[in-house]
């Protein structure tokens, strides 16, 4: 194909300028992708390349934009470093890549816009973190949302191969619905044929995998920053963000604001910042829930100038998780707003764990009677008292988010559950919900 | 006096399914949730307790339990 050059001239992207990741217009095919990126960076070849892709991301400071926050490059070294020992001895060698755009997070959609706008950036990751860590085979693992995002997918895959980029073999996946289904040991379990449900770890992904391969699964967001590190190095992609959270990220801003949608900020950006960047509030708020479903309430007007960073939330009492903001307006109860997400998680634990089958059911409960009924002290308590009963008691994180969630709502909105154990539930709670919680049809199983 | 090697025990929760052995065998590490599920007491075996837990594992009719080294320090 002559439309594609592999002299990479093109000028990079000024080092300041946002957006980084997702081109505003129509989605970008693979010229339009290279002419606004330039060529893909020399594949990371031997061990020296490998070594030098990794350096380069641990140097950025990029760290997973999926939800857990965990430094890029350790990752990939990890599974560089079982790949390698297990080539030489009696172990299986090489290595897996799944790039992990199954979003099922309701509040999210940025991985969506990001394969949807971008598939080459994710598709470019895919190559070189594949390259950087030796992997022969890579999957990019999507969710069923949009039908007809597979097909593009695919055919952005062909469109690469036919213009003879270098890479790897990418199949694409759809994982079934559901929350823990993107789990990283849950999709490892289903490509290795089982349910797509976590796995008891040790062993992890990394030290064993699919196929028994030492994998790395890594954020499609993520992938998309290492093709841009790997262009325009680890200095460039630090000029936005801060020392202690350096970088972009996509943001899913909902609830109370003028333009609910995608947005990449620089990490960081106060939180009030962030809602004007969405159009300002659109009625009084009172607080902001951060990091989605597994992450936390944060109270406003006095947490407008928390730093929307993985750091900056998580001493706020919340967390970054996969970049969702959601703005709860003040005419809303905190309570009715958490028992409702309560109700959806329990319905989609993988009821494996015990403590997650059961003590998940029983936290929605309580807070369902806090919220809808109240006057009931010993309900408060016994809601306080399962917390602990359920945190980190799983084979995965899972349950542990919907704990720390109703941690920080008891915290958050301990006023509304002093008035609900007095005078019973607020007006406010029969309002209609503001946290979207898909309805499965069915119901709950 | 410490033991060079000290032990904790894990819990698999997947493959729990709540017999209550273990709280039974064991009831100074481990009582049981409201559902049935064993909490664990965190931190190492006691020495003078290990034969009791060795026990405890070793009657798990899931194989749910183990007890497994811990580097000491």
């Amino acid at each position: 194909m002559t439309a594609v050059r592999s002299n990479g001239t093109a000028e990079q992207l000024p080092p300041g300028q946002l957006p980084r990741l997702v081109a505003p217009g129509a989605p970008l095919g693979l010229e339009a992708h290279l002419r606004r990126y330039g060529a893909l960076p020399p594949w990371p070849a031997g061990p020296a390349g490998q070594a030098q892709l990794i350096a380069s991301v641990e140097r950025a400071g990029l760290t997973g934009r999926g939800g857990a926050a965990f430094p890029t490059a350790r990752k990939m070294r990890a599974v560089a470093g079982t790949a390698a020992r297990a080539g030489r001895g009696r172990r299986r060698g090489g290595a897996v890549l799944i790039a992990n755009g199954a979003e099922s997070e309701p509040a999210s959609g940025k991985d969506a816009i990001l394969l949807r706008q971008s598939p080459h950036l994710v598709l470019d990751g895919i190559a070189l973190a594949a390259g950087a860590v030796g992997a022969a085979d890579a999957y990019l693992c999507v969710d069923g949302a949009d039908p007809g995002l597979a097909g593009r997918l695919l055919a952005a895959v062909a469109e690469r191969e036919q213009a003879g980029l270098p890479g790897v073999a990418v199949r694409v996946v759809v994982v079934p619905e559901g929350y823990v289904t993107s789990e990283e040991s849950a999709l490892v379990n289903f490509l290795n044929g089982g349910p797509a449900v976590p796995l008891y770890v040790p062993p992890r992904p990394f030290e064993r995998g699919v196929g028994g391969q030492a994998t790395l699964v890594n954020n499609v967001e993520t992938l998309a920053h290492i093709a841009l590190i790997a262009r325009y190095g680890p200095g460039w992609f630090a000029a936005v963000g801060t020392p202690a959270a350096p970088g972009s990220a996509l943001v899913t801003v909902g609830g109370a604001v003028g333009r609910p949608g995608v947005y990449e900020i620089g990490l960081g950006l106060p939180a009030s910042e962030l809602i004007e960047l969405a159009g300002g509030p659109s009625a009084p708020l009172r607080a902001i829930l951060a990091g989605g479903y597994f992450g936390g309430w944060v109270p406003l007007p006095e947490a407008a100038a928390v730093p929307v960073s993985p750091p900056g939330l998580r001493s706020a009492g919340a967390s970054f998780g996969a970049g969702v903001l959601i703005a709860l307006p003040a005419a809303c109860c905190g309570l009715a707003e958490t028992a409702r997400v309560l109700r959806y998680l329990a319905g989609q634990s993988a009821r494996q764990c015990g403590p997650c089958t059961f003590g998940l059911p029983a936290i929605a409960d309580a807070l369902a009677h806090l919220a809808w009924r109240g006057r009931d002290e010993r309900a408060a308590d016994w809601l306080r008292s399962l917390l602990p009963l359920v945190d980190k008691r799983g084979a995965c994180h899972f349950p542990d988010g919907a704990v720390a969630l109703v941690a920080s709502a008891l915290r958050v909105f301990a006023g509304d559950l002093e008035r609900h154990l007095s005078q019973g539930p607020c007006p406010d709670a029969s309002r209609p919900a503001v946290l979207p919680v898909p309805r499965p049809p069915g119901g709950r199983r | 006096m410490s033991p060079a090697v000290s032990r904790v025990l894990r819990l698999n929760p997947i493959a729990c399914d709540a017999h209550g052995v273990c709280a039974g065998l064991l009831p100074e590490l481990v009582t049981l949730d409201p559902w049935g599920y064993p909490v664990i007491a965190p931190g190492p075996v006691p020495a003078e307790l290990e034969e009791h837990a060795r026990r405890a594992v070793a009657s798990c009719p899931t194989l749910a339990l183990r007890l497994e080294r811990q580097a000491k320090g």
